[in-house]
C-alpha cells in the first residue's frame, strides 16, 4: 500500500520546510517528500495497477504528526472519565498522532506492569502513539523514587507527579540527576501546595469579589524558581508544565539566558481565557494551575513568541458530569483540551503571536525533543505521521460531538477557526473529515 | 411594586431602586411584629423551604419567623455537612426539593456559588442566606435598614468595616450595599485578612483599625473565625483583640453619634469589648430585629408581592 498526499503546504520546521511538495508514504514511513513525486499509480509489468491512493490536499497545510505532551487518559482506574480508547480517539480527532499520558491513573503508574499496560491497550487501539510519563515518586506520594531505569525499558518517556507535585526539594534534586543520567525529562507541576492550600482558582480581583479562596501565582513561582535552581546546580534537565504566570514566563526566560538546562510548556487555555471567566461559578473553568489575568496572558503569549515556552500541550483533563456538576470548591479541576487545542493555538498565528512554523514547530519537533523520541519530522525514512490542517474551515464546538468521553470543555459554544482534518499515523489513517479516505 | 427578579443571589445585581423597595417595604412589615398576634394571612398557602446546609440559629430563625408571620409553611433542612457527603448532589437535592413544588428556596452553603447552581436548577425563587466567603445579601439589607432608620439616611455617612474581610460574606454584601448607597466604605484588618485588591470594590483600606474609624458615623465589627488561627491569619486571641478589638478608648476617634454594628455571634472580648456590644450606641439587637421584617419584605415580593 502506497498513499501519496499531493498540493499540500508542507511545513516541518525539523526539516525547514514550508513549500507546496508532495510526500509519498510506503509501509507506514515516509517514503519520498517533493514536488516531483508521480501523481499517477505506475502500472506494473502486467498491467495491473499497484495499490497507490492518492489524496489531494490543494489548499491544506500538512505538517508533522502533532504531539500533546500533557493528558490525562485516565486509564486504569478512571474509565468513567476516559479510557485509553476514548483518549485515542479524541487525540486522532484533535490532529494528535502522539500523547505523553500523566501517572496519575489508579494504580498510579509507578511500576513496570503499569506502564505495559498502557503500552498495549494503547497499540491494541492504534489510532494513537501513546508514550507514559511515569511517576517521579512510588504512589506520587513524595517519598521514594520509583525505579526510573525499569520503567524507561518498559517505555516510560519522562517521569512526573503532575498534580501531586514534589514538596521535597532533596527527592525533586534526586529525581532530576537520576532522569537526566538516563537522558529522560522529569516534569515538574509547579505548585507549592501550603501556599494553594485550599484555593480554588486565581488569587486576584474575581477571586475578590466571588469571594472563592484563591491560588497565588506565587504558588506556581517559588517552585518554578526552586526547579530551576535545582537544574542549574545539577546541571540535570527540567520540564517546567503548564506555565500560567508571567513570573513564571520570566523565570525561565533569565534562565535560559543563563544556559540552564529547562524546558517549558503552556496550555491553550493559559493563552485563551482569564479568570474573569470564573464569574458564573462555572466549574468547566476550574483548572489548576488556575485561569490567572488579562497581564499572564499576555507574558503567556510573549514567551510562546520568544521561545521561552518551547511546548504547547492541552493538559487534557477528562472529568465526569458528577465530578463537575457539584458546588465550585467541590468541584475536579481540569479541562479536556485534545480536540480544542489546535484550533486554539491556530489562533496565535491569526493574531500574529507566531508564525505557522513556529507553532508546528512546538507542537511536533520541539516536543519530540524534550520527551527524546523519533517523531515531529517528515525526514525520509521517519514514521508516517501526519495532520492535515485546514486553517480556514470554521466550526463550532460542540462538546456532545467530543470524541472524549468526558463533555468538560468551557469552550463549547465558541467559533473555531482551523482545524485537522486528516490524520495519519504510521501510514494509517486515524481520522479524516471525509468519509472517501477511510 | 414587585422585584423583577426570579432570585435573590447577591447584593451585587440589585439596583439602588430594588434597594430602596426592599427597604421601603420591610418597615411596612416591621409593624406586624409587634403585635399581639404576630401574624398575617399574607402567604398563606406559599411552601417556603429553608436548606441550610452549614451551621446558623440566627439566620435560620429569622427566615422561619419571617415565613410564619406571613403565614407561609415553612420547612426547615439542616444538615452540617455539605449535600455531596451525604451522597447525593446539590443539583439532586435541588430537584427533589423542586418537585415538592415549594415557592421559595432559601439557601446557606459553606461553598461560594452554591446558590447560584441552585438557582438555576430549579424554577422557584431562591434566597441566599450566605454563601461561602461570597455574599450575604439579607443581612447586609438588614444592616442598610438599621442605618436607616437610626441616621435617616445612608448616602454621604462614612462607614468602618473591620475584621477578617478577606473570608466574610458580610463584608462582601455590605460593601456592595453601602457603596451602592452612597456611603464612604472604609475597610480595616491586619494585611492578612484583606482580600487583593480590595480598594477595587470603592473602598479604603487600613491595616490599622484607628485610620478606618476617624470620624465613622458607623463602626461595623466582624466575627473573628477562630478556627482561622490555622491559617496564620493572626498570631493570638490576644494580639488581636489587644490591636483590632474596638473598645471604648478607639471609638472615640468616631464621631459622638456613632452607631455600632455586627452581624453576630459576637466574641464578646475579642472584636468587640463587652461595655461596647452593651453600650447606648451599639444597634446590634436592632439589627436582628430589622432581619426578620427585611426577610418578610423579600420573601412577599419575590412570591409576586400582591
Amino acid at each position: 500500500m502506497k498513499l501519496i498526499l499531493t498540493g499540500g503546504r508542507v511545513v516541518d520546521p525539523s526539516l525547514n520546510i514550508d513549500a507546496v511538495l508532495d510526500i509519498s508514504i510506503e509501509d507506514g514511513k515516509i517514503a519520498g517528500i517533493g514536488p516531483d513525486i508521480p501523481k499517477e499509480p505506475a502500472k506494473s509489468r502486467k498491467g495491473m495497477q499497484t495499490n497507490v491512493k492518492t489524496i489531494h490536499l490543494g489548499g491544506m497545510i500538512v505538517v508533522p504528526g502533532l504531539i500533546d505532551m500533557h493528558v490525562h487518559l485516565r486509564e486504569p482506574g478512571f474509565e468513567y472519565k476516559e479510557t485509553i480508547e476514548t483518549g485515542s480517539r479524541a487525540a486522532a480527532a484533535g490532529g494528535f498522532t502522539s500523547v505523553a499520558c500523566m501517572p496519575n491513573t489508579n494504580p498510579v503508574n509507578d511500576s513496570r506492569s503499569i506502564t505495559e499496560f498502557i503500552k498495549k491497550k494503547a497499540a491494541l487501539c492504534g489510532l494513537v502513539n501513546v508514550y507514559p510519563i511515569a511517576a517521579v515518586s512510588i504512589g506520587s506520594a513524595g517519598t521514594n523514587l520509583t525505579d526510573f531505569r525499569d520503567l524507561r525499558d518498559a517505555g516510560a518517556v519522562g517521569f512526573s507527579d503532575d498534580g501531586k507535585p514534589v514538596a521535597n526539594s532533596a527527592l525533586m534534586r534526586r529525581a532530576l540527576e537520576y532522569a537526566s543520567s538516563i537522558s529522560l525529562p522529569v516534569i515538574s507541576h509547579c505548585e507549592d501546595t501550603l501556599l494553594s492550600a485550599g484555593g480554588v482558582m486565581n488569587e486576584g480581583f474575581a477571586a475578590t469579589e466571588l469571594g472563592l479562596q484563591g491560588i497565588p501565582a506565587i504558588a506556581e513561582d517559588v517552585m518554578t524558581v526552586r526547579d530551576i535552581m535545582i537544574a542549574a546546580y545539577t546541571g540535570a534537565a527540567v520540564h517546567i508544565a503548564h506555565v500560567s504566570t508571567a513570573g513564571s514566563v520570566d523565570i525561565i526566560r533569565e534562565a535560559k539566558k543563563r544556559g540552564i538546562r529547562v524546558t517549558a510548556e503552556t496550555a491553550p487555555h493559559y493563552f485563551t481565557l482569564t479568570e474573569e471567566s470564573l464569574r458564573e461559578y462555572d466549574t468547566f473553568y476550574k483548572v489548576n494551575p488556575p485561569l490567572r489575568t488579562k497581564e499572564d496572558v499576555a507574558a503567556v503569549k510573549e514567551g510562546l513568541r520568544d521561545d521561552t515556552i518551547d511546548v504547547i500541550a492541552s493538559d487534557h483533563a477528562p472529568h465526569a458530569a458528577t465530578d463537575k456538576e457539584v458546588e465550585f470548591d467541590l468541584a475536579s479541576s481540569g479541562m479536556v483540551g485534545l480536540e480544542t487545542s489546535l484550533a486554539l493555538s491556530l489562533s496565535l498565528v491569526s493574531d500574529g503571536v507566531l508564525t505557522l512554523p513556529q507553532l508546528i514547530q512546538k507542537m511536533s519537533a520541539w516536543p519530540a525533543k524534550v520527551l527524546n523520541i523519533p517523531k515531529g519530522t517528515l525526514r525520509i525514512g521517519a514514521d508516517a505521521d501526519i495532520t492535515v490542517i485546514d486553517t480556514k474551515k470554521t466550526w463550532t464546538v460542540d462538546r456532545m460531538q467530543f470524541r472524549s468521553r468526558s463533555r468538560n470543555s468551557p469552550f463549547h459554544g465558541r467559533q473555531m477557526t482551523g482545524r485537522a482534518i486528516l490524520t495519519i499515523k504510521g501510514g494509517k489513517i486515524t481520522y479524516s473529515d471525509n468519509q472517501d479516505n477511510t | 411594586m414587585k422585584l423583577a427578579k426570579k432570585d435573590l443571589l447577591g447584593i451585587q445585581d440589585l439596583s439602588v431602586e430594588e434597594i430602596n423597595l426592599i427597604l421601603d417595604t420591610a418597615e411596612s412589615f416591621i409593624e406586624v411584629s409587634t403585635r399581639e398576634i404576630k401574624k398575617v394571612p399574607t402567604l398563606r398557602g406559599k411552601t417556603i423551604i429553608n436548606l441550610f446546609l452549614e451551621a446558623s440559629t440566627r439566620t435560620r430563625t429569622s427566615f422561619e419567623i419571617a415565613g410564619k408571620r406571613l403565614s407561609a409553611d415553612t420547612i426547615n433542612i439542616s444538615s452540617s455537612t455539605s449535600s455531596i457527603v451525604k451522597g447525593e448532589t446539590l443539583i439532586d437535592t435541588a430537584k427533589n426539593l423542586e418537585a415538592m413544588n415549594p415557592d421559595v428556596v432559601v439557601i446557606r452553603h459553606s461553598a461560594a456559588g452554591a446558590p447560584h447552581i441552585l438557582a438555576k436548577a430549579v424554577k422557584q425563587a431562591v434566597i441566599n442566606a450566605g454563601d461561602g466567603s461570597h455574599e450575604h445579601p439579607t443581612q447586609a439589607l438588614l444592616d442598610l435598614m438599621t442605618i436607616r432608620s437610626k441616621k435617616g439616611k445612608i448616602d454621604g455617612l462614612k462607614v468602618a468595616i473591620c475584621g477578617d474581610i478577606a473570608h466574610s460574606r458580610v463584608a462582601r454584601s455590605n460593601i456592595y450595599a453601602l457603596t451602592k448607597m452612597g456611603a464612604s466604605v472604609a475597610v480595616a484588618g491586619p494585611a492578612t485578612m484583606m482580600p487583593r485588591y480590595i480598594e477595587r470594590m470603592g473602598v479604603q483600606a487600613y491595616s490599622k483599625l484607628e485610620e478606618a474609624i476617624i470620624d465613622a458615623d458607623i463602626v461595623m465589627m466582624l466575627r473573628i473565625q477562630l478556627e482561622r488561627q490555622n491559617e496564620h491569619i493572626f498570631p493570638s486571641l490576644r494580639e488581636y483583640a489587644t490591636y483590632f478589638g474596638l473598645n471604648r478608648k478607639n471609638i472615640s476617634l468616631a464621631k459622638k453619634d456613632v452607631l455600632v454594628m455586627h452581624p453576630g455571634p459576637v466574641n464578646r472580648g475579642v472584636e468587640l469589648a463587652p461595655d461596647i456590644a452593651d453600650a447606648p450606641f451599639s444597634v446590634i439587637l436592632d439589627q436582628v430585629t430589622n432581619g426578620v421584617a427585611v426577610r418578610m419584605a423579600l420573601l412577599y415580593l419575590l412570591t409576586g408581592g400582591n
